[in-house]
């Protein structure tokens, strides 16, 4: 079946909610895509509370902020929701995405201009019995205890002390799971150091310069057997140690799910500080392909604040381009891109600036 | 396992199912997963790799990864992790007593 809109937003969770939050009044024709049964994306398994500003939701945990994004979209009349529908794929000669809705009825979405806020997915770790039942991403832990209440294991060892492996840890305990310890490849410890601080003091110890060698296990994950790392990241002879555990929860990292912005032959380029292969994109968000607007991350995996505000961005800029927009356009983009500068300033930001340099450029408009 | 009570997050169920799994009933709640059903009954295996013969279970669990992938009502494949359990489903573990 056919279906046209005038902005086609690719991914449900605070990327494309802002998007669409953007496009609110504008009178434009918004349809959103999303796999999932329910909006909100990796928001939902948030229950922290965020940083940031006021603008941004600090101070709310994460899943009412997605709830209070989701409120808001849902509400307004120029924007319709398809939920349980993948995009699948870009066909350029007559330039449609295609939708699979329920695993059964497929759609060709003509659009204006698309914004694509795919999200990213988890990385894994290379090492023996790494395909074990019980080895298990950070995100998947998350959505197992905290959207639907089922405890991940019993006992498990965090590898991976950036924010996330440092949060997921804090909210294991809250589950009530025994953390045994978090394992942190690097000389020092990745995250914040206040997250670091309170798993310290809840009693977790953090291991730097430390991994995971082998997993042991028959039908599951039974033991590990860890390894302390040199100052040139090898393996040091002699300090393997085999510790039990029924659970090894990953938190090495997320790559963007930029597969649709390849068919959309968006120039690309691999940028480690971002996560993986990232679209070139000015500063409103549009990549080389001038009806192609990306944010979140996808367009470099970074957090939901600067995903929101990347929404935000994008959503106004696609208005813009369409005529649709509000005298103030341009100021309000302004605004929210001087708040993603404000966030990263800084010893903390500087590795998303590194990053940033290598694909900003100045294209279309 | 289930968890009976969270400092934060108040749970929401849906409604209580049986399916089955290799044959044997359990119950889950029809707005979850159907890994996470089965995760809830202390089923971790979900499959066993094509070549190897190695036991699989879930990894991202958003639907990204396809390590949940099993027969559901006779269909291989299913994603599992994405796909709601409903009433009366038969689950079948993928790949099982083939050849290594
Ligand atoms: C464990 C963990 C802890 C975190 N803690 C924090 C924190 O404290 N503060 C913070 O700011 N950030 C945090 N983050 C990061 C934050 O959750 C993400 O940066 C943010 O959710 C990214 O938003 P997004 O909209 O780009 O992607 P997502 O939230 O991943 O949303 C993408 C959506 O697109 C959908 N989708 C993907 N492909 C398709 C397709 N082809 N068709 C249809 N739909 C599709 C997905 O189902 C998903 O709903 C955390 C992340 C994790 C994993």
């Amino acid at each position: 079946m056919r279906i046209d809109c005038d902005v086609l937003i690719i991914g449900g969770g605070p990327a494309g909610l802002c998007a669409a939050r953007s496009l609110l009044g504008t009178g434009l024709n918004v349809l959103i895509l999303e796999r999932d049964p329910f909006l909100g994306g990796q928001l939902l398994k948030q229950t922290h509370m965020f940083f940031g500003s006021k603008e941004q939701y600090a101070g709310t945990r994460g899943f009412e902020i997605g709830q209070i994004l989701t409120r808001e979209v849902q509400a307004s009349p120029n924007v319709t929701v398809m939920l349980e529908t993948v995009a699948s794929g870009y066909y350029p000669e007559e330039n449609f995405i295609l939708a699979l809705e329920k695993e059964k009825k497929l759609y060709q979405i003509y659009f204006k201009k698309v914004i694509v806020a795919t999200g990213a997915s988890e990385k894994s770790l290379l090492f023996e019995g790494n395909d074990l039942p019980g080895i298990y991403g950070a995100g998947a832990v998350q959505t197992l205890m905290n959207m639907y209440g089922v405890m991940p294991g019993q006992d498990i060892i965090m590898i991976g002390s950036g924010n996330i492996g440092l949060i997921v840890s804090y909210q294991l305990l809250q589950a009530g799971v025994k953390v045994k310890a978090i394992l942190e490849a690097a000389p020092t410890v990745g995250g914040y150091f206040v997250h670091a601080a309170k798993v310290r003091r809840m009693g977790i110890p953090i291991f730097t310069q430390t991994t995971v060698k082998r997993a042991l296990g028959q039908n599951a994950l039974e033991a590990v057997e860890i390894v302390n790392l040199d100052s040139k990241w090898q393996y040091v002879a002699g300090t393997e140690r085999k510790w039990s555990c029924d659970t090894l929860c990953l938190a090495v990292g997320l790559s963007p799910m930029s597969e649709l912005l390849w068919q959309f032959q968006c120039e690309m380029r691999y940028v480690s500080e971002l996560g993986g292969y990232v679209a070139k994109r000015n500063a409103i968000m549009q990549t080389t392909h001038p009806d192609v607007y990306i944010a979140g991350d996808v367009s470099g995996v970074e957090e939901a604040s600067s995903a929101m505000l990347e929404g935000t961005i994008a959503g106004f800029a696609a208005a813009k381009a369409l005529h649709k927009m509000l005298d103030s356009v341009d100021q309000v983009i302004q605004n929210s891109q001087k708040f993603l500068d404000e966030m990263h300033r800084g010893p903390i930001g500087e590795k998303i600036r590194n990053g940033l340099a290598k694909v900003e450029v100045d294209v279309c408009l | 396992m289930r968890i009976k009570e969270h400092p934060i997050i108040d749970y929401q169920k849906g409604k209580t199912v049986t399916f089955t799994f290799d044959g044997v009933p359990y119950e889950g709640f029809d707005d979850e997963p159907i890994a996470v059903a089965l995760y809830a009954n202390g089923i971790k295996t979900l499959s066993y790799s094509l070549k190897y013969h190695r036991p699989r279970g879930i990894f991202c669990c958003i639907g990204n990864c396809s390590s949940c992938l099993m027969k559901v009502n006779g269909i291989p494949n299913v994603r599992t992790c994405t796909q709601r359990i409903e009433q009366g489903m038969v689950i079948e573990t993928q790949g099982k007593g083939v050849k290594k």
